[in-house]
């Protein structure tokens, strides 16, 4: 019977955070922005019904970037974390701070006792009641890893380089329709092209909304925004509440 | 017995916060077979010790429906709330009204709102109507063996059906049986004089003002027949709660506005005397 090859634990780490690492530098980038009135999402998606950016629960919302099917199965799971949760107690206790480690448990036992890592970093976004109140934002990795972010957070292939960007054009408490420029340009920093509202998922959580804040920015808005308003027929918002 | 492709697809495609609840936490679900056996006797004014709550009523009008409840829980011959809520906002486009054993059927009224919100939030895309009042309709169902204690739940339920824009009505039997009503519906203990009185007012295509001030003539009607139900409270400015949903949405009716109708109803019948 032939021995397994020996494999020292650190090189098998390497290789696994290596293979990851490729997995999410392929695909398109994401950026989470804190805003006047809560807390922005944008990505380069060009699905309209694969969606990147959702909503988990009242306060908190979800992105993803990598492979859709991981980070979708992700986002199901905490749905039915929150919901159970929301349920078996009362709304406000159902906190970002909570899913994040939840998500950051499951990630890190995938990372070192799965086969495969799954190839997906994630981003967990809860809004402050109030504008004095301080939003959250936590970034977890392929590995489990978890770190707060505060005022802007970049995800994907050119994470780095958008980082980079916003930390020298990003300013406490822009409004939202700035904000959505400023994330639009963002995403293009590394690229020679312009994104269009077909390219975009936009989305964001905003603070005067009644109990659930998530809210899809709709193409026509976002052309508002562009300033090119040029409402085709049968545009209807993408919003689901 | 297990499918193939139940194997291939397993929890992935479950979109039910109940059968999630099943799983995970059974004893959060409100109603399992209980084991003691004895059935109660059936009492009209329920179990005794559990608040019941009374009248609701739900009709059509131009723009959708409009769904209003008394504010009363009763104990037998007592008064157990004045303030209890019975009609509740299940989704942008829908409300339950509760009639019946008042803690199963608020908690009823809570789990049914988690499901549609867990369906939407995991599918990305909301119930149609039908498929919201069918849930319901299971729902009420799994309550069946609480229901033979006693402790019965029956609710009404509407909405605004986007696909058909018009406003729909579901009624429900103790066993989850579900008919949809064409134009106005009322239950609980003081029902019954809430629908005469709404059976001799009613015209299709009502204006808002019209169709809140016919749930009023119900109410208080109910309220001078029935023991149970509770009329607009001018002592402790307690009125019943109405609310519409139309094509933009749910909307609470604020309570000036509610007053204003319940005084207008009662100046009138003050003149004819």
């Amino acid at each position: 019977m032939p021995l397994p090859y020996y494999v020292s634990p650190e090189q098998m780490m390497k290789d696994k955070a290596e293979y990851a690492r490729k997995g999410i530098a392929r695909g398109r980038s994401l950026v989470a922005l804190e805003c006047l009135d809560g807390i922005l999402l944008v990505a380069e998606n060009p699905s309209t019904l694969l969606h990147k950016i959702s909503e988990i629960y009242d306060r908190i919302a979800f992105a993803g970037v990598g492979k859709y099917n991981e980070f979708e199965n992700l986002r199901i799971a905490g749905v039915r974390h929150a919901d159970l949760r929301g349920y078996s107690y009362h709304r406000e206790d159902v906190t970002a701070k909570a899913l994040a480690n939840a998500y950051s448990q499951a990630l890190g036992n995938i990372f070192t006792e799965g086969l495969k890592p799954f190839e997906v970093e994630v981003l967990v976004v809860e809004v402050a009641d109030d504008a004095n109140g301080k939003n959250e934002m936590y970034h977890v990795l392929y590995d489990g890893s978890i770190e707060d972010e505060r005022n802007y957070a970049a995800m994907g292939g050119q994470a780095e380089e958008i980082r980079r960007f916003l930390k020298e054009h990003y300013r406490e408490g822009i409004p939202l329709a700035e904000a959505v420029r400023l994330g639009i340009r963002s995403l293009t920093v590394t690229q020679n092209k312009t994104l269009t509202e077909r390219d975009l998922e936009v989305a964001v959580l905003d603070r005067k909304r009644e109990r659930r804040k998530f809210r899809r920015l709709s193409n026509g808005e976002l052309r508002a925004i562009f300033g090119r308003p040029d409402p085709p027929e049968g545009d209807r918002p993408m919003g689901t509440s | 017995m297990h499918e193939a492709w139940q194997g291939l697809f397993g929890r992935y495609v479950n979109t039910s916060f109940v059968d999630l609840l099943r799983q995970e936490a059974p004893d959060l679900l409100v109603s399992r077979p209980s084991s003691t056996g004895a059935a109660l006797p059936a009492d009209p004014h329920g179990v005794p010790g559990v608040p019941t709550g009374t009248t609701i009523l739900a009709l059509r009008y131009a723009d959708g429906v409009i769904v209003a409840g008394d504010r009363q829980a009763t104990e037998g011959y007592q008064i157990a709330h004045r303030r209890i809520e019975k009609v509740y906002k299940t989704d942008e486009h829908s409300v339950v009204a509760i009639a019946g054993a008042a803690g199963p059927a608020i908690e009823m009224a809570r789990l049914f709102q988690t499901e549609l919100e867990h369906y939407e939030k995991v599918e990305g895309d909301g119930l149609s109507l039908e498929g919201k009042a069918n849930k319901l309709s299971q729902m009420i169902r799994m309550n069946l063996p609480m229901a033979m204690q006693g402790l019965v739940v029956v609710p009404i339920f509407a909405g605004y059906d986007l696909r058909r824009a018009e406003g729909r009505i579901f009624m429900y039997d103790v066993t989850g049986g579900r008919y949809e009503e064409t134009d106005y519906y009322a239950s609980g203990s003081g029902g019954k004089d809430a629908r005469n009185t709404l059976k001799k007012l009613y015209r299709a295509g009502a204006s808002r003002e019209q169709g809140i001030r016919w749930a009023a003539e119900a109410l208080v009607d109910a309220a001078e027949e029935d023991v149970g139900t509770g009329g607009p409270d001018f002592v402790h400015g307690i009125f019943p709660t109405v609310k519409v949903v139309t094509r933009s949405g749910f909307e609470e009716v604020p309570e000036a506005e509610v007053r204003a109708r319940f005084e207008a109803v009662l100046a009138e019948r003050r003149r004819g005397t």
